[in-house]
């Protein structure tokens, strides 16, 4: 029932409407449009001809005059973006791996145990997601530092294996729906806590646990601070500080860097097209906006 | 019943450590730092309150870089919001090629941040940019986007409306979730649509609306990658965030002390700003009894 639209438009306020919607996506498509075209060009067609300080538009300027996919060749070889994307996809498998399992464990024990001072642990857990990073981000340095982890991976590895308040939070939630005496079952067969939760639990909430993982993956990916703060040697640059140390230091190689971008982004609309679904749900729910 | 306690702290034990490791102990940890000069290389030293003096009386760039993102603040967020759910009215609408639309809206929002900044960049290229490409198109000479004032601290809104597509989705979930009953009654008494938009539709998203302002302000106020990657706080500092310039203090002149003490003020303000939206709460926003 709830599904229905609440206004039902005739023919002409349809067309209306299309209009409107076509024309307020152009600002929206046109920037990835422009970046995908970019980098299909050559260096001489973004470049004003000699006599000219600026370049004139036109419709068939919008294409590439001849695809020049060595951008792409030659992006994955400056980078070096396959050193990258290694790192990159080294810290997203264990950061999901990590914060799902952790969270899940920690949710399952809000959801499900009785113990004292739950009520304000998991106040306190909840209030822990406004604390702005900037109050623990330099004692944090300190600790990796300490621990002669500055300049290595493990400090963006690391905190994932202490479970995220928001998955945990929606992690609790789903477990709060599964009903008590599917885990009541488990527990006349005599089976621990642990086994309810590792093999009657976890099954269940599996399209909750593959919400996590696709926003862990893509925080991770995304990520630019803590590369920032704590990766100083290339060979452990991941493709987003890569990418972003890369417009520093070749700043009107567009054409490369939007070949760069998009190999960046590309994965993650793929990802996007393959898991729709898993997307929207996971921003309705959690309002995590990626 | 004991063991079950045990047993449940056994499974938040995970968040318990962390909690303590890397916020509890860090969040008293600074401030002690707030109160010290701090280097990272030699010891802290105990100073008292200076950096506090320092920073309330001597340091213009920090009154700077506060009015920079209270003015973020207040114009990104409340046009986001309207950008925002305004698109997600339309995309409410039953009309064929709905899907498409929504992608269209929602995928800026999932570009990584990096990757938007390099497309914007070359997008607002004074003399080679698409953007100043269109306007001369029109017969205008567009300015320096990123490198003359106020353009940079607008071009970083630009910014940030393209990427409404997450908070926009909220707010379509948020539309799908109202009772189609309502509009019915609604009808039945008269109510055109406009009125019901106004009467049903508005009050009823305000709680979605009120969860996107507090969450997009605490976001506003930590506003950072963007300004560093872009603009480096640039012209005249007139991008200096104020999370870029308590960065700057802290990595670029080592002054841990004086960037923990603005870390501080950060978190009271947010906390302030978070009490007075929760004030206003009552005021505004609907909930079903």
């Amino acid at each position: 029932m709830k599904n229905r639209a609440p206004l039902s438009l005739n023919r002409w306020q349809k067309t209306a409407t299309h209009l409107v919607l076509i024309f307020l996506c152009i600002p929206f498509l046109l920037p990835l449009f422009w970046m995908v075209s970019t980098s299909l060009k050559s260096s001489e067609e973004i470049f004003p001809k000699a006599d000219k300080a600026s370049v004139t538009l036109s419709l068939s300027t919008a294409l590439p005059e001849k695809p020049q996919w060595g951008n792409y060749r030659d992006a994955l070889n400056t980078g070096p973006f396959v050193l990258y994307l290694r790192n990159t996809l080294l810290l997203c498998t264990l950061n999901v791996i990590g914060t799902v399992f952790s969270s899940a464990l920690v949710a399952y024990g809000f959801a499900r145990m009785k113990f004292p001072g739950k009520e304000f642990l998991f106040i306190l857990l909840i209030s822990t997601m406004a604390l702005p990073r900037q109050v623990t981000m330099i004692p944090v340095f300190m600790i990796f530092k300490m621990l002669g982890l500055y300049g290595t991976l493990f400090p963006l590895i690391i905190p994932s294996f202490f479970g995220n308040p928001f998955f945990i939070f929606l992690l609790r939630q789903f477990f709060q729906t599964i009903p008590q005496n599917l885990s009541e079952a488990g527990t006349i067969d005599g089976a621990g806590e642990f086994r309810i939760f590792s093999q009657i639990m976890l099954p269940l909430a599996k399209p909750a646990l593959v919400t996590c993982a696709l926003f862990q993956f893509l925080a991770t990916w995304n990520d630019f601070f803590g590369p920032l703060l704590y990766i100083t040697d290339p060979e452990h640059f991941t493709v987003a500080y890569g990418l972003q140390q890369f417009m520093g230091s070749h700043s009107s190689e567009w054409t490369q860097l939007m070949a760069a971008s998009t190999l960046f982004t590309l994965p993650i609309v793929i990802l996007f097209f393959r898991a729709q679904k898993v997307f929207i749900r996971g921003i309705a729910t959690t309002g995590a906006t990626g | 019943m004991k063991g079950q306690a045990l047993r449940g702290y056994l499974f938040i034990s995970p968040w318990l450590v962390g909690f303590a490791l890397f916020v509890a102990v860090p969040f008293i940890a600074s401030i002690y730092l707030s109160f010290t000069q701090y280097d990272i290389i030699s010891p802290p030293v105990w100073v008292g309150a200076v950096n506090y003096k320092r920073l309330f009386s001597e340091d213009p760039l920090f009154w700077k870089s506060l009015a920079v993102t209270i003015k973020y603040a207040l114009i990104a967020v409340p046009l986001g919001t309207v950008v925002g759910v305004v698109i997600a009215l339309l995309l409410n609408l039953e009309i064929r090629g709905i899907r498409f639309y929504r992608t269209a809206f929602y995928l800026p929002s999932i570009v990584p941040t990096v990757a938007t900044c390099a497309i914007f960049s070359w997008m607002l290229n004074p003399q080679i940019g698409l953007m100043n490409g269109l306007l001369r198109v029109a017969g205008i000479e567009g300015p320096a986007w990123l490198s003359r004032e106020p353009w940079a601290f607008y071009s970083l809104i630009l910014m940030s409306l393209w990427s409404v597509g997450g908070s926009m989705i909220i707010y379509l979930a948020g539309l799908k979730n109202i009772p189609i009953s309502l509009y019915e009654a609604a009808i039945v008494d008269g109510a055109n649509a406009w009125h019901r938009t106004v009467h049903i539709t508005l009050p009823m998203l305000t709680p979605v609306i009120f969860f996107n302002l507090v969450m997009g302000t605490i976001n506003a106020f930590q506003y950072f990658a963007q300004a560093y990657i872009m603009t480096q706080g640039g012209p005249e500092d007139s991008t200096t965030f104020y999370a870029l310039y308590l960065f700057q203090r802290a990595w670029r002149y080592l002054d841990m002390g004086y960037a923990s003490a603005m870390a501080w003020i950060l978190f009271l303000i947010i906390m302030f700003i978070t009490m007075l939206l929760f004030k206003t709460h009552k005021k505004w926003v609907h909930y079903d009894s």
